[in-house]
């Protein structure tokens, strides 16, 4: 599904911040991302997001090198792709159904034909009940599902996390955590970041450790 | 089976909610607000200015025209020439000219009265060398042969000279152009800066919106759909206050054409007129200002585009 070969990235004339990155992330596969606070790891999902563009080396997703590929192109790849951002990224503007349904808004479908869907889904992750209130009045944990949801939303085949847990606590993490491995069972690929040593030691995953720029794959 | 969507749809509060109604720019945004004031502002000073431009411009073509329809003689009184027969012969030589449309000479009567401003009343005027005027209206659009008019008085009438304002005229022109050049560039300089500020006040509102930008290009939005959904939102901004800027500034004119109209029959109201000509800025301004809205809408519209791409050109 994804392979990096030789892969680098530095920010401006700085250091690289990753290099010599070579593994890959195979369908339906479920890995923690892990090493110490500033390691790379966003940095290393942004990649994965198509947001971030190497310096070196060769990013293949979905069977497309990633270097030449358009704008749109790019986007299209994205669309396959659910990101949970460690500050949610929800729109407070928008209701939590609204938020969780931006990903097929955006795909141009109709609200008669997902509206069934991004319910069922909100039932699912417990909002149910909070599906018209507006992200400024959700606990942490309530934004924290809102914004699963929103990633799962359009059946992406892989789902990157950061910090999915860094916000809650530790009952509502081993709950988030067996949303993510029912995702995986139901055939997305999971890549969590973490730096939860207890979440990571609940299920027995690979585990990709970012350390000094460089990534130590333990299956 | 109970579904969760049949849950949903027995409760009509929340359904009504749930449409997906709510834009995904937010419309009513404090930089929004202010958004719109900017460009209402502007567009008001920018259609003031093009409707005093052009008045200047209508108000000295009226001056010019005026002059310009005119042309005297003069006929000055010598010993041992008859003052009316003079008289009698420049009208006759002149009625005979082409493009004359009338030709009415000051009877003495006439003449004393032109210099009681002066003089006084009650002068016995025969005793003073009082010129006489004879003053003759252009067919309009005639071009006379002022030369061939001038020879021909001069070889019957040697007291006789014509003043055809061209030396007024010329002035007129001249302080007509500069005051056309000077409104002209008013209104580029006014034009320039409405451009600038509604970009800076776009670019404020839009640094209010990167989250929204950088979360939609992360759910897999292509640029031309961020581009749109902001492009669209700002150019409803940008026609909202160049629709109140300009809509202001056609009321002003419109009250300013009506007061005018209404004191038309007045001595103010004849004196303004001779000077500014009707306080109109007619069809065409109208039309300007309305450009102008449109086009402060597309400005905004544009440049909102411009710092959508900008942003994410900096995110990927």
């Amino acid at each position: 599904m994804i392979r990096f070969e030789n892969v680098g990235l530095r920010y401006g004339p700085g250091p690289e911040v990753l290099r010599d990155l070579n593994f890959g992330i195979d369908g339906h596969s479920f890995q923690f991302l892990t090493g110490p606070s500033g390691a790379g790891k966003t940095s290393l999902l942004r990649l994965m997001l198509l947001s971030l563009r190497p310096t070196r080396g060769l990013i293949s997703m979905f069977e497309s090198d990633t270097a030449f590929l358009s704008k749109d192109g790019r986007a299209n790849l994205r669309r396959r792709i659910g990101i949970v951002f460690q500050d949610f990224r929800l729109l407070d503007h928008m209701t939590t159904y609204e938020n969780v349904a931006l990903p097929l808004r955006v795909l141009g479908k109709d609200e008669a034909d997902y509206r069934a869907e991004v319910v069922e889904l909100l039932q699912w992750v417990g909002l149910g009940e909070r599906m018209s209130a507006l992200p400024p009045v959700l606990s942490g944990g309530e934004k924290q599902r809102a914004a699963i949801a929103r990633a799962v939303i359009a059946r992406p085949q892989l789902l990157l996390a950061d910090e999915p847990t860094g916000n809650v606590d530790p009952n509502l993490g081993q709950r988030l955590l067996r949303l993510f491995v029912e995702l995986n069972k139901n055939g997305t690929a999971v890549v969590i970041a973490t730096h939860d040593i207890a979440l990571m030691d609940e299920y027995d995953a690979r585990r990709l450790v970012l350390h000094d720029g460089r990534l130590h794959v333990y299956d | 089976m109970t579904e969760p969507w049949d849950e949903l749809a027995a409760s009509p509060a929340l359904l009504r909610t749930l449409p997906a109604a709510t834009s995904i720019v937010p419309r009513n945004s404090i930089a929004g607000r202010s958004l719109t004031a900017v460009v209402a502002i502007m567009t008001f000073l920018a259609s003031i200015t093009t409707g005093a431009a052009l008045m200047v411009v209508s108000a000295a073509s009226d001056w010019q025209a005026e002059v310009g329809r005119e042309v005297t003689i003069q006929v000055r009184p010598i010993p041992g020439r008859n003052l009316d027969a003079d008289v009698a012969s420049v009208v006759e030589i002149t009625r005979a000219a082409g493009g004359i449309a009338d030709v009415r000479a000051f009877t003495k009567a006439e003449s004393a009265r032109l210099v009681e401003p002066w003089l006084g009343a009650g002068l016995a005027l025969d005793d003073l060398p009082i010129p006489r005027l004879i003053v003759v209206k252009l067919s309009p659009g005639a071009r006379p042969d002022f030369a061939a008019l001038r020879q021909a008085l001069a070889a019957r009438v040697p007291t006789a000279s014509l003043d055809d304002h061209r030396h007024w005229i010329d002035r007129m022109r001249t302080m007509a152009g500069t005051a056309v050049v000077a409104g002209i560039a008013v209104f580029v300089l006014v034009l320039a800066v409405t451009v600038l500020s509604v970009t800076f006040a776009t670019r404020g509102a839009m640094a209010a919106n990167r989250p929204i930008v950088e979360v939609l290009h992360y759910v897999g939005a292509t640029d031309g759909f961020i581009a749109g959904q902001f492009q669209r939102h700002f150019l409803i901004l940008g026609f909202k206050g160049g629709a109140i800027g300009g809509g202001a500034a056609i009321l002003l004119f419109g009250m300013t054409e009506a007061a005018n109209a209404w004191l038309s029959d007045t001595p103010g109201g004849d004196q303004v007129a001779g000077l500014f000509g009707n306080l109109s800025i007619g069809v065409t301004g109208y039309l300007a200002i309305l450009l102008q809205i449109v086009f402060m809408a597309l400005v905004t519209a544009f440049a909102s585009r411009h710092i959508v791409n900008r942003t994410l050109a900096a995110i990927d």
